[in-house]
């Protein structure tokens, strides 16, 4: 992995650079391959065989059948790839933030409604600003 | 010859086209959105142009991993909508201007900006739901589109300045298009918002507020705003914001706003939305 410590500084956010697209390079490609609704009822039907025709490591296949999507980014995930598994579980991307924030969906959706997250002392973790 | 009228800039998040797609828009949650583009959908079904040239992002639904271009141009008829995860949105295919992207490819190309020429292209809710904001859910979308795709998925996407000197270019050739048409810039995505990691939610209205200020009579500006600027200050997704500068580039030097609207939240997504007219 690069080391960008300004990146590292900003306060839960993880950039997706290229090195964590070669990290997650099959495990987005296997959040892709979850366009298809064939694809999406075998997965439904058994997600353990399913994530396992893909070559990807244990601790991507745990975070994908715990719907744990900050362990999934740790493992090389993107949103953007990872949005194809919750909109497979019927899922918005609200639901799927609460879930990162470690939120209830209501709890999230009362922040939302309220302004959202503020920028004040979510900009960098150094300068605590 | 081809003629720039006006640009718009609006967000695109997914969340807004299930309201519509499942006749929400007036449910207590989204009614405020949606009062926002009404004086719009006026506008434009007065002021209808032949093509909108639709800048947007792919969130990755066309693009894999395996092929990540910076700028991409569709060079297609037609464009079908993708299937996100939940099946493609129940709207109308979109239909393409070939004629003028071929020549916007070429012009672009020999100006230097290398786009990736796409002939085969899904399009997603970043290119769908600015569409249906605008129009509504008519039977066929009322005008045609060119899609320009910039990639704001993975670090590091193209530079504010890149995107207004592309957007520069991208004027000079619509104008250099030999054929009477109308067209819009639209710039799509942003405000400020995060949607992954334990910082989402992360909304910045006072960022947004002074973006939609400086798009208008700063863009020059904005164009030194560095990738590190976006994420702290707008959020992991705000980035996005890069593709309005291509809009605001193609206007040209002076742009006249005409309508302005800002509104907290759509789902996890600040929502903010211009029209401007040309010169």
């Amino acid at each position: 992995m690069a080391e960008r410590p300004d990146f590292d500084d900003i306060p839960g956010t993880t950039v997706f650079t290229a090195q964590r697209s070669r990290q997650g390079f099959h495990l987005n490609q296997f959040c892709m391959s979850l366009m298809k609704p064939e694809n999406r009822a075998r997965f439904k039907a058994d997600e353990r065989a399913y994530l396992d025709e893909w070559p990807l490591t244990e601790a991507q296949k745990s975070a994908v059948l715990a719907r744990d999507y900050n362990a999934a980014i740790a493992e090389g995930g993107n949103i953007y790839f990872l949005a194809k598994i919750f909109a497979t579980d019927g899922k918005s991307f609200a639901d799927a933030a609460a879930n990162m924030t470690g939120m209830t969906p209501e709890a999230y959706r009362e922040m939302m409604l309220h302004g959202g997250r503020p920028p004040e002392g979510n900009r960098s973790i150094k300068e605590g600003r | 010859m081809a003629r720039i009228t006006a640009g718009v800039t609006t967000s695109h998040v997914p969340a807004i086209g299930a309201a519509i797609d499942r006749g929400e828009t007036t449910s207590d949650y989204w009614a405020p959105l949606f009062e926002g583009y009404e004086w719009s959908r006026k506008w434009i079904a007065e002021n209808l142009p032949d093509v909108v040239v639709l800048v947007y992002n792919d969130h990755a639904s066309n693009f894999s991993l395996e092929v990540i271009p910076t700028f991409a141009i569709g060079c297609a008829e037609s464009y079908q909508v993708a299937d996100e995860g939940f099946g493609p949105r129940p709207v109308p295919e979109v239909r393409g201007h070939a004629d003028l992207s071929c020549h916007l490819a070429e012009q672009l190309i020999l100006e230097e900006f290398d786009l990736t020429v796409v002939n085969r292209l899904d399009v997603d809710h970043g290119l769908t739901v600015p569409l249906s904001l605008l129009f509504g859910q008519p039977e066929a979308w009322p005008v045609r589109v060119v899609p320009i795709a910039v990639n704001v998925v993975q670090y590091p996407q193209p530079t504010g300045r890149r995107c207004y000197a592309l957007g520069r270019a991208l004027g000079r050739a619509i104008a250099s298009f030999p054929e009477d048409l109308t067209v819009q810039v639209w710039g799509t995505g942003g405000m400020s918002h995060q949607l992954q990691g334990p910082r989402a939610g992360f909304i910045n209205p006072a960022f947004d507020s002074a973006f939609l200020d400086r798009i208008v009579d700063d863009p020059e500006g904005l164009t030194h705003i560095a990738h590190l600027e976006y994420l702290r200050e707008a959020g992991s997704e705000g980035i996005e914001l890069i593709m309005w500068l291509i809009m605001r580039g193609a206007l040209g030097e002076r742009v006249t706003p005409l309508h302005r609207f800002y509104h907290v939240p759509a789902s996890n997504t600040a929502v903010g939305h211009l029209v401007l007219e040309a010169g």
